[in-house]
């Protein structure tokens, strides 16, 4: 067997750890500042869903489906999987994971749309930023964890950093494809009667684009959920805790209701952001 | 044509465009004068435009014409520097528009331009009022004042009714309708449009190019046009430019372009063009050989009819109106009678169909079995111009130069 030689070994390892290192230091109080307002953000969606009584949100939740996705019995069916969480004890920590999702797509959101308008509008921009993206997504989701302990410490904090950083892609990439895919005589016909390249975008562009960004959204909170699960590793409190918990101490049946539990709630968000995506159909008088 | 004001409004010089990396490079290497393919394999750039020139006039209604990728659309599209061109200049209303930065651009745009696309270029998610009115918007109208306009204009355009569907709800023909109201609404002195009819049914588009013609004989704007069609050519152009590779080949009225071809690329176009389809009334009649006042006796009236050795004389009244025809026979039982006449009685002259000057022979296919007459010529006040035989028809259909006087 053949030995790879040692010598020739690039250290990218410790140059990584050398900018983290560096980071720490002269950025501590830009990330103590960032912190402080993703902890802020998440504090409210938490303090609203515990506030509010389990019976108003289970109502909502079936208005929810009832409206958005026009069907009545997909209304009665989330506040039955609702009913069931509830059932399990998982109410605190389902409504917990489920701030945690919320407040992370906000973030992502306020992120991602920008930055994908902008690779829209240059291909520079695109040529630089695909290839990050295609490396963000099939990087594994635990190695988002480790720069985020060392910014932040353990908690919540640090879980929805990894969270933003890992739901962001499908939204910049979506919002792109969404915009580059725009029927080129409707934006022709903006330019062609002197619109400003902000009238292109919010009158042309953004509600052509919509369904594509759409999905986007659904996908990256998706990726939001998954990820929050994982982030009660570095101590973020929710359904993914209890699943930890009853690996280490092998109780399958607790495993299972929280599983369980983050399926159903996985199950309400997809079809409720999905359904932000099928364009309405236009009624006409 | 005649009625036409003479003010150039815009003007092409020596405007190029080269497609692909870095196209000043043509220059540069002098391959300028190379074909398009000699440039394209050494350079990798495809020749869009090559040194076109060409003046327009205010008013006038102008057509692009050539095959596939002979660069209508990127003519056309410079012109509002969709595109932009790579060497040249365009002035319009006296502004080099090539040389504006973007803010002089929008605001060129915005007062000088409407555009009507081939795929309409609706947005969807708007209402036909909506849509109408996107110009407006753009130009910072109220909401009030473009709604007004836009519903003004889609009246015009015969969607009255039809303000609050969605462009999906309308056919093809509908929603180039609103196209047009839409760049109609900015009342544009230029209106731009790229091959508007070609993805309609072929009777639609017969009806709207009749609309357009009617109200662009209201609006007197100035259209530039594109399309591989003849026929629409021919029917709504006062000037056609015929492209072939970027080049501008020929230039003329539709009657030029069809009568002299000026190549063979040209004369291939118009091969299946009927004369009939351009010549008008006017270019083939002849002089009235006897002209019948009304005022004047049978007697007289015979007289001038037999020095002529005519059969028959169109009478005019004094302000040269045609009322109708006299036959040399009629005038002979007037004069055998007991009865005498000072004047010619009306009942003694023939009604019969008159044909105004710009009307196509084509047209007067369906007349001239019904006259038994040479048909009489009037301009708009019925004043009498002349008169078109059968034998005039069929010479100028027979042959290419037709239409001189017989
Ligand atoms: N974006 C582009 N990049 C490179 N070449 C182009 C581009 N657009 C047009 N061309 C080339 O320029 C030439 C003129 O094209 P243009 O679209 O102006 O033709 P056209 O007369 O409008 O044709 P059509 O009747 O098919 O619309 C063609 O050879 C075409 O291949
Ligand atoms: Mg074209």
């Amino acid at each position: 067997m053949f030995k790879f030689p040692e010598i020739v070994e690039i250290p990218l390892a410790q140059g990584i750890d050398k900018i983290m290192d560096w980071l720490l230091v002269y950025l501590d109080g830009f990330f103590d500042f960032i912190g402080m307002i993703i902890l802020k953000v998440v504090m409210a969606f938490e303090n609203l869903f515990l506030f509010l009584p389990w019976f108003v949100i289970i109502l909502l939740v079936g208005l929810a489906g009832w409206k958005l996705i026009r069907s009545l019995k997909t209304g009665i069916l989330f506040m039955i999987l609702m009913l069931i969480i509830g059932t399990f004890g998982y109410w605190e920590l389902s409504m917990r994971t489920l701030a945690l999702v919320i407040s992370s797509v906000v973030f992502a959101l306020l992120i991602g749309l920008p930055m994908g308008i902008q690779m829209a509008r240059s291909d520079r921009t695109e040529r630089i930023l695909k290839p990050i993206l295609d490396g963000m997504q099939t990087m594994p989701s635990f190695v988002y964890l480790i720069p985020a302990l060392m910014f932040f410490g353990m908690g919540k904090v640090p879980a929805m950093f990894a969270t933003i950083i890992y739901a962001v892609p499908p939204v910049i990439r979506l919002t792109n494809v969404g915009i580059r895919t725009v029927d080129v005589e409707a934006v022709e016909a903006a330019k062609a009667f002197g619109a400003t390249p902000r009238q292109i975008l919010f009158d042309v562009q953004l509600p052509l684009a919509k369904p594509s960004i759409m999905v986007g959204i659904n996908q990256t909170t998706m990726m939001a959920l998954a990820m929050v699960v994982i982030g009660s590793m570095i101590g973020a409190k929710g359904l993914g805790m209890e699943v930890l918990l009853a690996i280490s101490r092998i109780e399958v049946g607790r495993g299972f209701e929280a599983g369980i539990s983050i399926v159903f709630l996985a199950i309400i968000i997809d079809r409720i952001t999905h359904s932000f995506s099928e364009s309405r159909e236009k009624d006409s008088k | 044509m005649a009625d036409k004001p003479n003010d150039v409004q815009i003007i092409i010089k020596n405007l190029w465009k080269v497609y692909g990396k870095d196209p000043k490079r043509v220059f540069q290497k002098g391959l300028q004068d190379k074909t398009k393919e000699e440039i394209q394999n050494e350079t990798g750039c495809v020749v869009g435009m090559r040194d076109i020139n060409l003046e327009i006039r205010k008013g006038e209604f102008y057509i692009l014409m050539g095959l596939s990728g002979s660069g209508k659309s990127t003519l056309i599209r410079a012109l509002i520097r969709l595109i932009k061109s790579t060497k040249g200049s365009i002035t319009i209303n006296g502004d080099d528009i090539t040389r504006m930065n973007a803010d002089q651009l929008m605001k060129f745009r915005r007062k000088t331009f409407g555009m009507v696309f081939q795929h309409y270029g609706l947005l969807p998610h708007l209402t036909v009022l909506d849509n109408a009115a996107y110009g407006l918007k753009v130009r910072g109208v109220s909401k009030e004042v473009r709604y007004a306009k836009a519903r003004e204009v889609l009246e015009t355009v015969g969607l009255k009714g039809w303000e609050d569907y969605y462009p999906t709800n309308l056919s093809g023909g509908m929603q180039q309708r609103v196209g047009l109201a839409r760049a109609l609404a900015n009342d544009p002195e230029i209106l731009l449009m790229d091959e508007p009819f070609s993805g309609l049914d072929p009777l639609i588009r017969r009806q709207m190019q009749d609309e357009l013609v009617e109200l662009q004989s209201k609006l007197q704007k100035t259209i530039i046009f594109v399309t591989h069609d003849l026929h629409e050519a021919l029917k709504l152009g006062d000037q056609i430019a015929i492209m072939r590779n970027g080049e501008v080949v020929q230039v003329g009225t539709p009657e030029d372009i069809v009568t002299q071809p000026a190549d063979d690329y040209v004369q291939e176009f118009v091969q299946d063009a009927s004369p009939a389809k351009v010549l008008t009334a006017g270019s083939i009649m002849s002089e009235v050989p006897v002209i019948t006042y009304v005022w004047e006796g049978p007697k007289t009236a015979l007289t001038l009819m037999r020095r002529e050795k005519k059969k028959i004389g169109y009478v005019v009244d004094q302000k040269q109106r045609f009322l109708g025809v006299i036959t040399a026979k009629e005038l002979e039982r007037l004069l055998s009678g007991e009865e005498r006449f000072k004047t010619i009685p009306t009942s003694s002259i023939e009604v019969v169909d008159t044909v105004t000057e710009d009307v196509l022979i084509e047209d007067l296919f369906s007349i001239a079995p019904k006259n038994p007459y040479p048909i009489p010529v009037v301009d708009e006040k019925n004043k009498l111009l002349g008169r078109i035989t059968n034998d005039h028809i069929f010479e100028s259909i027979s042959n290419n130069e037709g239409g001189s006087d017989v």
